[in-house]
């Protein structure tokens, strides 16, 4: 028996700024063994990791959010300097705190190292510095004397190569030596008032006497930036990339997605012919293996999304492409970095909602949350499609088409509707505080594998298990309303017209006749929350027709509706659909990614309001035209 | 050398920091600017703005390179060096 195992795991912190490679780090050392959470009562990611040394001593790793300062000016750095002083409600203070810094870019990292030092001396924590990095500052012609830093700093420095198999071995050799005698670092040459000026003038001073850097910046950053932020050739690139991912998320993911429907219909099929008919049979089929379905049915395009966002997170392009789109995105309330997410949500808003933790300031992160079920999702197409085809008419318009006219201004009022969101939150919010930008464009990388494959884990699983299970829960509760009670015997009418659902719908048409909507649309409202284009086949249903599948549904229902449909009703259900307040995984998505239940409410009730106001608007419109 | 805003200095005109002024009363922005190294002495350089009406601005303070939105910039008071 080693004393390690005696003894519980030794709790380290990593601290570092933004872009010091403290995740990649983070990576190296517990590899896949990480847990990833909230911390207690906010909406920062926590993530934690355990290694066993080579002297088998075990450690518990936090990766602490990135901060500029522990002076904090976010949310995040707030955490991190509260669980570094064990001020966090439930989170111990740290055995060690580990001090990541970029060795390429120190001028900024070792200033807050200085901060950290200072802080570790309050708590009487013993603290190590790693000079991360270290392959990046060698092809650069960076010397960093780290014998020099560690007697100036009085505690330990040891380098390390976060992408590198053994890059951080180090590191364990330098925690053991310092669990063994842990000694927090003494009084720093300075004084503790985090008044800047002294932290930078021994920053100064550290980097004169340890650092000899030939450039300032990196040849391939300068070269690269001149391209990728030109005005021209930088709208152009970035333009490919978004048109690449756009493809990709909408394209690539359908495949798949067509696959996993085709599994959950073969699955419902087996264990619907071995079980014998009723409830039971019905709650496992429709209820549970159809809902599982419905939300596995969403992890290619969250996958695909994600590696590209997380590849140019890493790469450090995804800044950039926040610097050229800024001030497009403030003008409209939003910041650059809502760019992504938003046209994301172009395929499907529940990868776009997850996206937009990559934006900083809360106010804009919220603001892009709520606007982006404006996008029009790839799933409202069947319903587009089925009301298009049967009422517009295919003539041309000059040298358009009247029917992809309508596509077109469709997808264009949901831009709009968002920019005016956006805007009306940015006039109506109390905190009128100025948004700061101040991004960091870190330096070009290539990014590691592990470090993607890691990130694509962690998204996929934060899926399935938050947002999978409401979605689920849900799914089983529109299945109960949708089949019980059960149609009586001798009935002539479709089953779902005697269910909770069907009365629910039957009473919802005295809300919804004032825009037009009959009662088959409002029953079959109710299954499309489970997924908008679920419409589609919900109406077939409600008409009694048999159809096989969606594109079936679509031509039996075509001259049913024009016959018996007036265009107003039509015009007025697609004008619905640009809001669609009815998706239930997007809201459980707003939920997981918000954590309140009252923005689920304000999302609901904003884009149920927009829906019915733009409904009645267009009926009223179009009846007084005489196209009732 | 007269002092000029960030916000004044030609593309690529070296300059060094001379202080960020705060515009308001505990100003969260200019401390944050402090911190990122914009203090005395510091050398500093504008190297690119955004594509829509020049904002934001490429910013390189120390070895670090940052997007300055223009209200943010002009906090930053600067003295070009003599070239």
């Amino acid at each position: 028996m080693s004393a390690a195992t005696a003894t519980a795991a030794l709790r380290l912190a990593l601290v570092g700024s933004p872009n010091c490679g403290k995740t990649a780090l983070f990576n190296q050392l517990t590899g896949s063994r990480q847990k990833v959470a909230n911390y207690a009562g906010v909406t920062v990611e926590r993530k934690e990791g355990r290694f066993h040394a080579p002297s088998g001593r075990e450690y518990a790793l936090l990766d602490l959010p990135g901060a500029y300062s522990l002076d904090a000016a976010s949310l995040d750095e707030a955490v991190t300097r509260d669980v570094c002083r064990g001020f966090y409600p439930g989170e111990p203070t740290p055995d060690v705190l580990v001090c990541v810094v970029d060795a390429t870019n120190l001028r900024l990292h070792l200033r807050f190292a200085l901060e950290v030092r200072e802080l570790a001396r309050q708590v009487g924590r013993p603290m190590v510095l790693a000079v991360n990095m270290m392959d990046a500052a060698q092809r650069r012609g960076i010397a960093v004397d780290l014998g020099v830093l560690e007697a100036e700093l009085g505690v330990p420095v040891v380098p390390t190569v976060a992408v590198r198999h053994d890059g951080a071995a180090e590191l364990v050799g330098a925690l053991d030596r310092t669990v063994q005698h842990p000694q927090p670092p003494r009084a720093g040459l300075i004084d503790a008032s985090p008044a800047g000026d002294a932290l930078h003038a021994e920053t100064r001073r550290l980097l004169a006497l340890a650092v000899d850097m030939p450039r300032r910046t990196a040849k391939v950053d300068d070269t690269l930036d001149r391209l990728l932020l030109h005005p021209a050739l930088g709208l152009l690139s970035l333009a490919v990339v978004m048109f690449l991912i756009f493809q990709a998320v909408y394209a690539w993911a359908t495949p798949v997605m067509d696959l996993i429907d085709a599994g959950t219909v073969w699955l419902g099929e087996a264990v619907g012919g071995a079980l014998p008919e009723g409830p039971l049979n019905s709650l496992l089929v429709d209820g549970i293996i159809a809902g599982l379905g419905g939300v596995i049915i969403f992890l290619p395009q969250i996958v695909i999304l994600f590696a590209f966002i997380l590849a140019l997170e890493e790469s450090g392009y995804l800044p950039r492409a926040a610097f050229l789109l800024d001030r497009l995105m403030a003008g409209a309330g939003l910041s650059g970095r809502s760019f992504i997410p938003l046209l994301s949500s172009f395929a499907c808003a529940i990868p776009g909602i997850m996206a937009t933790r990559s934006i900083q300031d809360p106010r804009d992160r919220l603001a892009t949350i709520m606007v982006a079920p404006l996008m029009t999702c790839s799933a409202r197409l069947p319903v587009y499609a089925l009301l298009i085809g049967a009422f517009i008419p295919a003539q041309s318009v000059g040298i358009f088409n009247l029917q992809g006219l309508v596509l077109f201004a469709l997808y264009a009022a949901g831009i709009l509707s968002a920019l005016v969101v956006a805007w009306i939150m940015k006039k109506w919010r109390r905190d009128k505080s100025e948004h700061a930008l101040m991004l960091e464009l870190p330096s070009y990388r290539l990014p590691h594998p592990r470090d993607l494959l890691i990130g694509l884990w962690e998204r996929a699983w934060i899926f399935l298990r938050r947002v999978g299970g409401i979605i689920l829960a849900l799914t089983v509760l529109l299945w109960f309303l949708l089949s019980f009670p059960g149609a009586p015997e001798g009935a002539t009418g479709p089953a779902i017209d005697y269910s909770f659902a069907g009365r629910i719908g039957h009473a919802l048409t005295a809300v919804f006749a004032p825009i037009g909507f009959n009662w088959q649309i409002c029953i079959a409202l109710i299954p499309g929350m489970a997924a908008r284009e679920v419409a589609v086949s919900s109406l077939a249903t409600v008409y009694a027709l048999q159809a096989a599948d969606e594109a079936a549904a679509t031509e039996a229902l075509t001259p049913i509706i024009t016959d018996t449909w007036s265009l107003a009703t039509a015009l007025s259900l697609l004008v619905w659909f640009i809001y669609a307040p009815q998706c239930i995984s997007t809201l459980a998505t707003i939920k997981r990614e918000t954590g309140s239940w009252r923005q689920v409410a304000i999302a609901t009730g904003y884009l149920f309001a927009l829906a019915y106001l733009a409904a009645f608007v267009t009926y009223r419109v179009a009846l007084a035209l005489g196209a009732g | 050398m007269r002092a000029l805003k960030l916000t004044e200095l030609p593309r690529r005109a070296a300059a060094l920091v001379e202080a960020v002024d705060d515009l308001m009363p505990n100003d969260a922005i200019a401390r944050r600017l402090r911190e990122l190294g914009f203090v005395n002495g510091e050398r500093v350089e504008v190297m690119a703005a955004g594509p829509f009406s020049a904002e934001p601005l490429l910013v390189q303070v120390g070895y670090t390179r940052f997007a300055l939105r223009r209200a943010e910039a002009a906090r930053v008071r600067v003295v070009p060096e003599a070239a």
